[in-house]
């Protein structure tokens, strides 16, 4: 294991100060927002939008303190559990819950550094763009207090240092997800009500599978974990003491990665379940198929949210995730995450190419974008760095993209439909440079953002698949460069439909007006950092096509991004078939991994991925704008006459495969049907058993009564019965005359006597 | 005379007490029959004090049941007057309300 302990970085506590008060500022103006807000002047936008600001400032202040230490050779790692910024959960309250320690505190390595700042940046230009986009709205101070709490659980969870809270975290944005989906089912002047209610049942239900898996994934790894470590270390496989279950990231890790060394370099079959459990979460959160069908759903929700939740933040969580459980991953693992991203991508493409919803081209674009990084990172631990990467700068032109659709929605007066727009670059001139900076950005074209990521990703592919064949790999090299021309043509495809050509509809045109400053600044600034956000990658600036980049991968780097931990020994993903390769070399630890990087150079000579990569993004990028060209803007090939020519084909696409129906006849249906038969059973078996007990119990009672009323009060009256009869005889002797008295007296007197001289 | 005579005397005389006491219509004959009972008592005290040593214990009782007979009539006379108030009849048939 190469020592790295140098490369440890602790922060000074006023710093991780700042960090802990990145979450709490969005979640007090949340508490705020929530009580008051609706008589705060201008109910109180001004608040969280600055509060906002602050968490930017703090978040790029932060990300630049981390770059700082990270500058050199690799990364920094820095956990606040040693410096007093954590506590053990549940431990104090309960004592006597011996084992039940959990420790939580917040994590800031480079990769949560890149995130949190892409995160504050977005957050506060969507809540500035909302200030515009949602004015007049009813219900608008709500909006704010949802989508700053929805802030909050996403800082929250990228500080994270173990992956119960990244769970709760993941959780509370799942449920406020749900919540800015459905915003306008709330709202009783608009039109959208069970659409919007719909749309936000789905996502959270859908979602709500994939979070399930994660459950089952952690649970996993926190209870067999320890029990095979101790195993092996019982066997004397492992130099260590026994250990409990944790939830923290650096020790799964280790611990993990200490297992898989003893085990010979082989992943043991429970790591790999627990591994394909939790990207069940990845595929829930980021919409992979076969749960992507929340996302195009979403997009019932207001603009500003499916910019922030359904493209930049929160279904980035789930690229997160698997950037923070990639050492937990075995190499089957991996095949399946790339060969699930792959399909994804491509899928979800082909899709985009046949929506007319400007929001809806977009949601799909999300979904084949989240492929492309969820893919990179099945493609070994270079595609991890790559697909992190993707990440980060999709957040940014992709969050660009949707506020720029928002601003022509805003001005075409919520017309979503782009066969009714077009013509419309004169009159919105920001909206429309800054959406064509996006999508040249998204679409790969050099010296844009997308480009450097894409162009890594497609290469991690092709190396990959150059070092370990396997479905996974195969189904990335062939799928992604397919969609990254689909990316190219569908995004032209919008753009030319909504900004060139002859206005398709008057009524829309005449009300066409280019958005507020508030919202324009806020799309401004996004396009910018997604035209820039790519020189994060390079080197050296005066050859900005070098694919060997220090900008973002000094921060986050496969060789030292999980201390402890040794890639190239256990995993290298990817690149596995180099490992026992390295270990023929023999000698130190430090000495495998270079010999196993060296190898990896040696293959890299031979065939050079960057260059195909390159060349082959550069050619799908001609192609597909070339199409688009010439269906959408010089209109030589009719779009209708070329959907005709695809025939069944495109209405099967058009129709989304399908898919929708069939989770309707087979999930739905079935859910339905098997509560219809748990109903039945509740209705005849359960309650006919209660019932059957109650009936028997009735008569029980009716006998019991009867046996009452006939034969226990029976005695009782005949007892009452003969005293009362004796009582009447005896009463006939109280007449009450005293003569009488007498009389009897004398009587007995004479009887006795009687008696007395008779005997 | 021997002392069944006075035996006789006394029975006859306890009789006819009772029988009055039983028979009368009137209270105050009821108490006369009273007086009857005890003087028969008091002759059968007298005649066994007589055969029987000729000592003072007959003697004493009957001198003091003469006594509470005199007692016992002033107070039985209260009553019947208390009676007679409370009834407007001195006939004993009537005052019956002990029964209840």
């Amino acid at each position: 294991m190469p020592d790295t302990s140098h490369l440890f970085t602790s922060l000074p506590t006023w710093q991780w100060q700042l960090l802990l008060a990145v979450p709490l500022i969005p979640l007090v103006g949340y508490v705020i927002q929530i009580f008051w807000g609706k008589h705060l002047p201008r109910q109180g936008d001004w608040l969280l939008t600055a509060g906002m600001g602050v968490v930017m400032c703090i978040t790029v202040y932060m990300f630049f303190i981390a770059r700082g230490h990270s500058s050199g050779e690799g990364y920094f790692i820095a956990e606040s559990l040693r410096d007093g910024f954590g506590w053990d959960w549940l431990h104090r309250a309960r004592p006597q819950a011996e084992g039940l320690s959990l420790p939580t505190g917040l994590m800031y390595d480079g990769l949560g550094a890149a995130m949190l700042a892409v995160v504050g940046v977005v957050s506060f230009f969507v809540h500035l763009f909302s200030t515009g986009y949602m004015k007049g709205d009813r219900r608008y101070h709500i909006f704010f207090a949802n989508i700053s709490l929805f802030t909050f659980a996403m800082l929250g969870l990228v500080l994270s240092d173990n992956i119960l809270f990244l769970f709760i975290f993941w959780e509370l944005m799942g449920l406020m997800s749900y919540l800015l989906i459905g915003h306008f089912s709330q709202d009783p002047t608009s039109h959208r009500i069970r659409q919007a209610a719909a749309a936000c049942k789905k996502a959270f239900m859908t979602t709500r599978v994939g979070d399930t898996c994660l459950l089952f994934g952690m649970a996993m790894f926190y209870f067999l974990l320890p029990e095979h470590f101790n195993e092996l270390v019982e066997q004397g496989k492992i130099h260590a003491d026994k250990i409990g279950g944790t939830f923290n990231f650096t020790l799964l890790w280790q611990r993990a990665s200490m297992v898989v060394e003893a085990n010979g370099g082989a992943y043991p079959i429970w790591m790999t379940t627990a591994g394909l459990f939790i990207f069940g979460g990845t595929v829930g959160k980021s919409a992979q198929f076969p749960l992507h069908i929340w996302l195009p759903d979403a997009m019932e929700g207001p603009t500003p949210v499916s910019a922030m939740i359904h493209a930049a933040t929160m279904v980035a969580a789930g690229v997160f995730l698997l950037g923070r459980t990639f050492p937990l991953m075995s190499p089957t693992v991996l095949a399946v995450v790339a060969a699930v991203g792959g399909f994804t991508a491509l899928f979800a493409a082909t899709i985009g190419c046949t929506v007319f919803d400007i929001k809806g081209v977009l949601a799909y674009s999300t979904i084949s974008q989240l492929g492309f990084m969820v893919a990179s990172i099945g493609c070994g631990a270079l595609g991890l760095v790559a697909g992190l990467f993707h990440m980060v700068t999709h957040a940014f032109f992709k969050s660009c993209l949707f506020l720029s659709a928002g601003s022509v929605i805003h001005g075409c007066h919520h017309e979503q439909d782009m066969r009714k727009m077009g013509g419309l670059r004169k009159k919105m001139p920001i909206t429309f440079a800054c959406m064509l900076i996006c999508s040249l950005s998204i679409s790969g074209m050099p010296l844009f953002a997308g480009f450097y990521s894409k162009d890594r990703i497609i290469a991690a592919a092709f190396g990959g698949l150059s070092l370990n064949f396997n479905g996974g790999t195969f189904a990335a090299t062939v799928f992604l460069p397919l969609a990254a021309c689909l990316t190219t043509f569908y995004m032209f495809r919008l753009i030319f439909m909504t900004f060139f050509g002859e206005p398709r509809d008057h009524h829309v045109d005449e009300h066409a007006h280019e958005s507020p400053w508030n919202m324009t600044v806020a799309i401004s600034v996004l396009a910018t950092l997604g035209l820039f956000g790519g020189y994060f990658w390079l080197m050296h600036p005066t050859s900005p096509l070098g694919a060997h980049g220090t900008w973002f991968t000094e921060m986050v780097d496969w060789r030292t991004m999980y201390p402890g931990v040794d890639l190239t020994r256990t995993n290298l993903a990817g690149m596995a078939a180099s490992v026992p390769h390295a270990a023929a070399h023999g000698g130190s630890a430090l000495h495998e991994a270079g010999a196993a990087a060296e190898h990896l150079a040696h293959f890299y000579h031979g065939f050079n991925p960057h260059v195909t990569a390159m060349i082959a993004s550069l050619a799908v990028l001609l192609i597909g704008i070339a199409l688009a060209v010439q269906m959408y803007l010089r209109r030589k090939w009719n779009p209708a006459k070329v959907t005709g020519a695809l025939g069944e084909g495109y209405v099967w696409v058009a129709n989304k495969y399908y898919i929708d129906e069939a989770v309707q006849a087979t999930v739905i249906r079935g859910t339905i049907g098997l509560a219809a038969i748990q109903r039945w059973i509740d209705e005849n078996i359960v309650d006919g058993l209660v019932l059957t007990v109650g009936r028997i119990g009735k008569a029980l009672g009716f006998f019991s009564a009867w046996f009452d009323k006939h034969v226990v009060d029976g005695l009782v009256n005949l007892v009452g019965g003969l005293t009362q009869a004796f009582g009447s005889i005896a009463r006939l002797f109280q007449s009450g005359r005293i003569q009488q008295y007498v009389s009897f007296a004398v009587a007995g007197g004479i009887l006795v006597a009687a008696f007395h001289l008779l005997t | 005379m021997g002392l069944s005579a006075y035996l006789t005397v006394s029975i006859l005389l306890f009789t006819l007490g009772v029988i009055c006491i039983i028979s009368r219509r009137n209270v105050l004959y009821v108490l006369m029959g009273i007086e009857m009972i005890l003087n028969a008592s008091s002759i059968n005290f007298a005649a066994f004090n007589r055969f029987n040593g000729g000592g003072l214990e007959g003697r004493m009782f009957v001198i003091f049941i003469i006594i509470l007979a005199a007692a016992e009539a002033a107070v039985a006379l209260a009553i019947v007057l208390n009676v007679f108030h409370l009834f407007h009849s001195v006939k004993p048939s009537e005052a019956d309300l002990l029964r209840e």
